[in-house]
């Protein structure tokens, strides 16, 4: 039978040890909360490559085009002017604002795309319901994991009080649950 | 430099984050009368506006020639304030500079609250503000569109791409932070009203991973941005023909008068706060030190800018160009503010080669004081000195502000203190993940 485990910890360095045990153990869908960003519980995890480079560099380049294709059809197609004789079609007067609108485009997709991976916004879950949990953002390291084991979870407890847990316990982090 | 933040050695981690967030949960006392004063002289600046709407911007000094006057002044000025919070927040972000973590987020809050000011004075200036979105390209039953060969377009692109770009990087960096505060308030008001705004940030591995690749992009983003900002500001001057203006020289000395007036302006504002919340541990002796030699190192900039302005200027063959070099700034009936603008950016940081100085929390308040004053003159030399005295002399005409004009820059810098405090009051102003991740780096052995 499948079920849900939390476990706590006080320190990077335990958590990183249990995550490390309890992939060991057959534990799925690992996962971290904690106070601060840790390359090191990041590389325990073994999370993929983030897409959000790509994602940027796509949303520039569609913004770079966007802005010298309505500087060019305004200028040139649309309503050309003619300024003393002056070229419509002005490259050096057009990086300005297409440069702006790469860096707009990129920078707003860079944030959304991030809010969208963090699954955010987000005001509830039903991690937040674990008492206590709200140490997470303080000073504890939380750790939780699917796995198929016994009905009390013997081996889970054993392996997280190995690594220093400070508490290892089945949760239900179904959407509803309290 | 080391990592190590003298700061929070043998904190504990809760201790830090409530330390962290002592500002917001335990307010200094005086800040609500600050709040009170500040907010009563913002007035000014909505009174001023709203006369400048009803009215006209015949309520200000502005004349022919000088055609442009205060607000552009206050623009360049205030935008230039702006550059100092992205640049430490993304340049020093990229460079790694440990020393920035303990005073990005004020930089970062004080480039939003001058973005504020700076963007108001071109929209006034329009003369018709409800008629902005002229400037934007749309879809006019008239079919006309905007002349994007105006400087005045690229203005738009630059400082509102800049306002939303500080905004979201401000953001971003916050929301781990809200969520602390979110878990540590006392109150449901406080604890639902910080809810909402960490958007129910839950600080898992994936999400901080995914946070701290944003934030990367997005300092890299900002920083040909902030470059680019007042380089195409610089370019409303440089592209027009006028004397004074038409030079190649203004983009970078744009940009480093403008990171000499924000650094200016983050000194004038940390030093306080630093006393008032008794911030000593987070902003040492070190970030002091680093800060002044920044601001040093800047000023060599915009001194050296100076001098290769007038250098070129007294040496080119256009003899417009050598009279305003060699006579209307120097002897002109501007000279004493171009001599101040000299003695406050050029003669007065020279103080800072010294060790104790760069130490003496007071000493660097005056300095920054200084410089704050010499960049406004500065501002106001190049737009208004250059305007005043042009080819003919049967144009010439001296420049003299209105009330209006001094009570909207009077208004600006209390709306930007009331910002300012409204931040310093309601969010977590020292940044607490990433303060904790430098003390876990820092103490914890691999």
């Amino acid at each position: 039978m499948t079920r849900t485990y939390l476990c706590e910890f006080g320190s990077v360095a335990d958590c990183e040890r249990g995550i490390v045990a309890f992939r060991d153990l057959g534990a799925r869908n690992l996962e971290a909360y904690l106070p601060f960003r840790s390359p090191r519980i990041e590389a325990a995890l073994a999370g993929k490559r983030s897409p959000l480079p790509l994602w940027t560099l796509l949303s520039g380049i569609v913004g770079a085009l966007a802005a010298y294709g309505i500087l060019y059809f305004t200028q040139n197609v649309d309503y050309p002017l003619d300024v003393g004789g002056r070229p419509t079609h002005a490259v050096a007067a057009y990086v300005p604002i297409t440069f702006e609108t790469t860096m707009l485009f990129a920078s707003v997709a860079a944030f959304a795309g991030a809010l969208v991976l963090c699954g955010l916004p987000r005001l509830h879950h039903p991690i937040f319901t674990v008492p206590g949990f709200e140490r997470a953002s303080v000073d504890r390291f939380f750790v939780t994991f699917e796995h198929d084991g016994t009905e009390h979870g013997e081996p889970i407890v054993a392996v997280a009080t190995e690594c220093g847990a400070l508490r290892a316990v089945p949760v239900n982090l179904e959407e509803g649950a309290s | 430099m080391t990592p190590a933040m003298p700061a929070s050695e043998g904190l504990e981690l809760d201790a830090l984050s409530d330390r962290l967030l002592a500002p917001v949960f335990r307010p200094a006392r005086g800040l609500g009368w600050l709040l009170l004063a500040t907010g009563a002289g913002s007035l000014t600046l909505f009174v001023a506006v709203a006369y400048t709407v009803l009215v006209g911007i015949g309520a200000w000094g502005n004349d022919i020639p000088v055609a442009w006057a205060f607000a552009i002044v206050n623009f360049v000025w205030w935008i230039g304030i702006g550059h100092a919070g992205t640049f430490i927040s993304a340049i020093l972000l990229l460079l790694e500079q440990p020393w920035r973590t303990s005073l990005n987020r004020i930089a970062e809050g004080m480039t939003l609250f001058a973005l504020v000011q700076a963007g108001l004075m071109p929209l006034l200036h329009l003369g018709r503000p409800w008629f902005f979105y002229w400037l934007v390209p749309y879809p006019a039953t008239m079919r006309l569109w905007p002349q994007f060969m105006s400087s005045l377009t690229w203005d738009v692109a630059a400082v509102s791409t800049y306002t939303i770009v500080s905004i979201l990087f401000w953001y971003l960096g916050l929301v781990p932070d809200l969520a602390v505060a979110r878990d540590r308030a006392r109150t449901l008001v406080a604890r639902r009203a910080y809810g909402v705004f960490a958007l129910g940030w839950r600080g898992s591995a994936t999400q901080h991973r995914h946070h701290r690749v944003a934030q990367m992009l997005l300092a890299g983003l900002a920083t040909p941005l902030v470059l680019s900002v007042h380089s195409i500001v610089s370019m409303d001057f440089a592209i027009a023909k006028l004397p004074g203006w038409h030079s190649t020289i203004f983009p970078p000395y744009f940009v480093a008068g403008a990171i000499f007036s924000g650094f200016a302006m983050v000194l004038t504002l940390v030093l306080p706060l630093r006393r008032a919340y008794r911030l000593h541990a987070f902003i040492g002796p070190r970030h002091l030190d680093a800060m002044a030699k920044m601001l040093l190192c800047v000023g060599l900039i915009v001194a050296y800018s100076y001098a290769a302005e007038a250098f070129v200027a007294l040496r080119t063959p256009d003899p417009y160009e050598h009279e305003m070099a060699a006579v209307t700034r120097p002897r002109g009936p501007y000279a004493p503010l171009y001599w101040l603008m000299l003695a406050c950016n050029v003669l007065v940081p020279q103080i800072l080669w010294s060790a104790r100085a760069r130490r003496s929390p007071l000493v660097l308040w005056v300095v920054a004081l200084f410089v704050q004053i010499g960049m406004w003159t500065e501002r106001f030399v190049v737009v208004v000195t250059s305007q005043h005295r042009d080819f003919l002399p049967s144009s010439w005409e001296t420049y003299r502000p209105s009330l209006v004009d001094g009570a909207i820059l009077f208004g600006t810098l209390c709306f930007f203190s009331f910002l300012f405090l409204l931040m310093v009051r309601f969010v977590p102003f020292l940044p607490i993940a990433e303060q904790k991740e430098l003390v876990h780096d820092a103490h914890v052995p691999l």
